[in-house]
């Protein structure tokens, strides 16, 4: 079942090169809409509040003289991203039916590719395996961008390609120590592994100092994609140089990797290191969310806007994470789904512009719900859901993800709600702030190019109007949306409203994954002299966040 | 001596059909002058399937060494000869055809190319089958005196001479200097067997620091050796001989050199030993690891960075080659470990795997050069060269385009690609050894080495193929041989990639020093050097 989650993109994909220019798509279309089936047929037989442990579990031998496996399982967490991957895997190839017309099979070829190696991170037990998928990803973003990208793709692509394989091999030698590490142990000698528990056991052994330095290696992997604040450079090249479908599953899928490995690999392999570097990084989140919230501010390429967004609201992201109490990881996780939902739309919404105007450009296009009510209607709801409108999903994660910072404080006061972290008040106020940043963008971005006086390319509607892109067949879209692009949108609307009012099933399911890790650094922090904070009157996590589960 | 011979065979089976295909050469009969290939690739096959065979040395220290090295050497020997079929006659041919030459029959064919192939395979296999420094000496030289003809032949071109000189005069200058070190090691320990240089080393480390001329010697052997695994600072000639030669001969030099090369500084080294007297470490003594500590982070740094800036693949493969062997290095750096059996711990059998991973993939990308011809200014056929040659490469010759795609992947060592699964154990035999840093610049090395690699295959699977570089498109050569070695190259880095060949390679790594260590306890030997004939 895991393996067919993984196989069946990776065999249509085999299969795409020998499909007619003309079918191609609809091919491209069943090799996604079946891991969706499978996805909806997971859901349907277990519980995902309580997920199978084992049933699903599978494992082989693949290099066995370096102790690595094939080795695939799925919990609450893995399952939520899976379902987010596979749903924007048709919505990505339906997506593209207009915007692609040159080279359809290496594009559908290669997004399938790359929904493969997406789902593998996902369900990866094996750390090698893990960085397999990881890696792998790389290529086929690297040949969806700087070959279906806009005009300064190759540059873009490049940088994203080195700037990951980069990180990522450090990261390598991370995860190498630690094995090494679990091997050495007493009992283990010998014994190469990978698999992500035995490793987790084994790390907890680490002295700080080791542990501090293996935390710093598999942060320059994971932190390049999440991306944190200084490492994030690459980001907004790749994301408004790539297609629509590539700059969408850049920010709903690929993103995310960077945070996952840090929930399940690099905090469990170094939870002290993690504790002692915890303000830090949540520093440099505050950093990511209010310089970066500024620099959006600032755009006119509107993809680029959302582009810098993305690193803004991962900061939201990391700083729930890092908070490391119940509230906060809930927060963080919900982030990952929702960012993926909400920005994912909005890309697609510009690219639906960029077909019809060919710029991006705030000067040149303007007041659109004149002429594209539809659209101008997604846009605002799809931003409102970005900004964390109370109500819609963003409102949920980020309020967790900053109450999580907030009650997270050890120094401020010894109030009911606080629970042990090294965060506090101030990091919430600030990142507060972010979220105003956040709105004014946001807004600025709506107004100006939804509504006001109706500004359009010159030269836009003639035939044969100077842009060279006549061969693209933008004569025959209409002016608004059209019923393929509207079946797109609606999903991801009716998530979006729908884990905007009830986000209770996603908590629960990803509810195993929050507690073990939080659990996991109370336990660390119990043995880290300097970081227990016992006296404090220490709340279950549970009484400390529930009641403000529900909007 | 004749006690050696049952270990030899396949050196005399190759050596045999090289003497016959020097004959069979000469022949004025074109027809029979065509049977020196398949007589060489039979040659080949027989002397792996005899390789395999090989008893184990058990008084070394690396006891299955030479079964793997030789049985190594054949196989990827084959692949090679299926490159370089018809190299020398190429120009020739072309000419033929063009009207430009007459045909003459005794011209063409040239059988003497493919018996100095198989004296350098043949030297390659006595390199991992050497217990002597003499032996070991003689090896090396057989290995790379008749690449040096090979060059100065493989074309009829001026470059090619040029390569030819300058290879051999700066491989002269290599082999001065590791006989040198052969020398002082002969007279810092009496001998020139393995074994009793092992012995007498150990013995010294007893009493205390290592004899100063051992370790002068031991230094100058590896700097020496270095010239031929293409290491800095010796690692001048490496892209000038490359560009110059043909492509299928710069395949050759890129695998076969490069692996003698290992397996003497592996017999060397094994003889010094892992190990500090003093630590509970496993570390080759003071000054030796830090001259190969250097080397390998120069040769890394140095042929990676010089590769990003090269416009000719060939440079770009040569000085990538560079940047390989410094991979390599650091496996001997880190040693066998403490594990006797580990794979993980090995550096020692994560070089031997190398071997074959880089062996295997090099092969492609150097067969699609092979494969693509252009014809120069002058009208006269050449392979192509210019990294613009090969733009658009996938949508024209998806064929040769998807072989340069993978194994420039593959030679990146891209997940899940065999490249990959080659730098894993030098990985983890450097985290093991403790040796972080080098384990880090050879992360970072692996980065720099994505740019130019990254470059080779954008420009062949993404670019637009209607923009030839200059002159005449480029052509794909009239040598299937040469696309089925390409074929099967990148068939071997996928077909390792999920079917793991590393038992081979771990049994072959096993450092086992017990038998030199109960050796030199026993009472010593005489120290005063005694030549042996």
């Amino acid at each position: 079942m895991l393996l067919a989650l993984i196989l069946i993109p990776l065999i249509t994909a085999a299969l795409v090169p020998l499909a007619s220019r003309r079918h191609v798509r609809w091919v491209a279309l069943l090799g996604t809409l079946a891991p969706v089936g499978l996805v909806i047929t997971l859901l349907a037989q277990y519980d995902w509040t309580n997920p199978p442990s084992q049933t699903l579990a599978m494992s082989a031998d693949w290099y066995p003289d370096l102790g690595v496996n094939l080795r695939l399982n799925i919990d609450g967490l893995s399952f939520a991203l899976v379902a987010l991957t596979a749903l924007l895997g048709p919505i990505c190839v339906i997506g593209s039916f207009t915007a692609i017309k040159e080279r359809v099979r290496t594009y559908y070829g290669w997004l399938l590719v790359l929904q493969a190696a997406m789902t593998g991170v996902f369900l990866a037990r094996d750390a090698i395996l893990f960085y397999v998928f990881f890696e792998f990803t790389l290529v086929p973003m690297y040949v969806l961008i700087s070959l279906f990208g806009s005009t300064n793709r190759k540059a873009a692509a490049t940088k994203f390609f080195l700037y990951t394989f980069t990180g990522s091999i450090i990261a390598l030698a991370g995860i190498v120590y630690v094995a090494w590490w679990n091997a050495t142990q007493p009992g283990g000698f010998g014994a190469w592994t990978f698999e992500f528990n035995s490793l987790i056991a084994a790390s907890q052994k680490m002295p700080l100092e080791t542990q501090q330095w293996v935390f710093l290696a598999l942060l320059c992997g994971f932190a390049v994609k999440v991306p944190l604040f200084p490492l994030h450079t690459w980001l907004p090249l790749a994301h408004t140089e790539a297609p629509t479908a590539g700059s969408v599953i850049l920010a709903g899928v690929l993103l995310k990797l960077g945070t996952y490995a840090i929930l399940v690999i690099a905090i469990p392999f170094a939870p002290q290191a993690a504790i002692t570097f915890a303000p830090l990084i949540a520093t440099l989140s505050l950093i990511g969310i209010v310089a970066i919230g500024l620099v959006c501010w600032v755009q006119t390429d509107v993809k680029k806007l959302v582009a810098y967004s993305s690193v803004s609201h991962l900061g939201f992201c990391m700083l729930g994470m890092f908070a490391f109490n119940h509230a906060g990881l809930q927060g963080s996780i919900l982030y990952m789904i929702n960012h993926g939902l909400s920005t994912g739309a909005l890309f697609l919404m510009i690219g639906m512009m960029y077909e019809r105007y060919h710029t991006r450009s705030m000067h040149e296009v303007g007041g659109l719900a004149a002429k594209m009510p539809i659209w101008a209607t997604f846009m605002v709801f799809f931003s409102m859901s970005s900004v964390g409108l109370p109500g819609l999903n963003g409102f949920i994660s980020e309020f967790l993800c900053v109450m999580g910072a907030f009650t997270a404080g050890d120094n401020w006061s010894a109030g009911r709600a606080a629970t042990a972290g090294s965060l506090g008040p101030t990091y919430a106020v600030i990142a507060g702030t972010g979220m105003i940043i956040a709105a004014i963008y946001i807004l600025y971005l709506v107004g100006k190019v939804c509504f006001g006086p109706l500004r359009e390319p010159a030269g836009h509607g003639h035939h044969g109007h100077g842009h060279g892109h006549d061969a693209h067949g933008d004569d025959h879209l209409p002016a608004d949306l059209t019923a393929r692009e509207i079946g797109i949108l609606v999903p991801l609307a009716v998530l979006c409203v729908a884990l905007g009012f009830y986000p209770k099933p996603l908590m629960q399911v990803v509810e195993p994954t929050v507690r073990d890790t939080a659990r996991l650094i109370q336990d660390t922090r119990a043995k880290m002299p300097e970081y227990d904070l016992s006296p404090m009157p220490r709340v279950t996590p549970k009484a400390a966040s529930a009641p403000e589960a529900r909007p | 001596m004749i006690e050696k011979i049952h270990a030899l065979w396949p050196e005399i089976t190759l050596f045999a059909a090289a003497c016959v295909v020097m004959v069979v050469g000469l022949s004025r009969n074109v027809q029979v002058r065509r049977l020196c290939v398949p007589v060489c690739f039979i040659a080949l096959v027989a002397a792996g399937v005899l390789a395999w065979f090989t008893t184990p040395m058990s008084a070394a220290a690396m006891a299955h060494l030479p079964q793997y090295g030789k049985t190594l050497a054949a196989f990827v020997g084959a692949l090679l000869l299926l490159l370089l079929v018809g190299t020398p006659d190429r120009e020739y041919e072309d000419d033929v055809a063009r009207g430009r030459a007459a045909f003459e029959p005794i011209r063409g064919t040239r059988g003497e190319f493919y018996a100095f192939y198989l004296f350098s395979i043949t030297g390659l296999m006595l390199c991992a089958g050497a217990d002597d420094l003499i032996w070991l000496f003689l090896a090396l030289e057989l290995t790379s005196l008749p690449t040096y003809i090979m060059v100065a032949i493989s074309t009829g071109r001026n470059r090619s001479m040029e390569a030819g000189v300058k290879y051999f005069f700066l491989g002269a200058l290599g082999a001065a200097t590791f006989l040198f070190g052969f020398a002082l090691i002969y007279g810092a320990t009496g001998s020139t067997k393995y074994t009793a240089i092992a012995e007498a080393l150990q013995a010294q480390y007893q009493a205390g620091p290592l004899n100063a001329i051992a370790v002068a010697g031991v230094v100058l052997a590896v700097l020496g050796i270095g010239f031929k695994i293409a290491a800095v600072p010796m690692h001048f000639y490496t892209a000038d001989v490359y560009q110059g030669a043909s492509a299928p001969v710069s395949a050759m030099l890129a695998f076969v050199p490069k692996a003698a090369g290992f397996f003497a500084l592996l017999g060397l080294l094994s003889c010094v030993g892992w190990f500090r007297a003093t630590e509970p470490n496993t570390s080759l003594p003071e000054p030796i690891h830090e001259v190969l500590w250097f080397m390998a982070v120069l040769t890394m740094t140095v042929g990676n960075v010089l590769a990003v800036m090269q416009n000719s693949v060939k440079r770009i493969l040569a000085y990538s080659s560079i940047a390989h062997s410094g991979y390599m290095l650091v496996g001997l750096i880190a040693g066998p470990g403490l594990q006797k059996d580990s794979f993980t711990h090995n550096g020692l059998a994560a070089v031997l795997f190398y071997l074959l991973v880089y062996g295997v993939s090099n092969i492609g990308a150097f067969a699609v050069l092979a494969c693509l011809e252009r014809r120069g200014r002058d009208g006269q056929m050449e392979e192509a060269d210019d990294i613009a040659d090969l733009r658009g490469l996938c949508s024209r010759r998806p064929l040769l385009g998807w072989i340069m795609v993978i194994s420039s992947l593959g030679l990146l060592g891209l997940p899940p690609l065999l490249g990959f699964w080659g730098k894993m154990p030098l990985f983890t035999a450097g985290v093991s050894s403790g040796d972080y840093l080098l384990v880090v610049i050879l992360g970072l090395n692996s980065a720099i080495a994505a740019f130019y690699y990254l470059r080779l295959v954008g420009v062949t699977l993404l670019e637009a193929p209607d923009a030839p570089g200059r002159g005449v498109p480029v052509q794909p050569g009239p040598f299937p041989t040469r696309v089925l070695a390409g074929v099967a190259s990148v068939a071997g880095i996928i077909m390792l990639s999920f079917i793991p060949l590393t038992n081979q390679a771990q049994r072959a790594g096993i450092y086992n020093r017990d038998p030199i260590i109960k050796r030199s306890a026993e009472p010593a030997q005489p120290a005063v050097p005694k030549p042996e004939v």
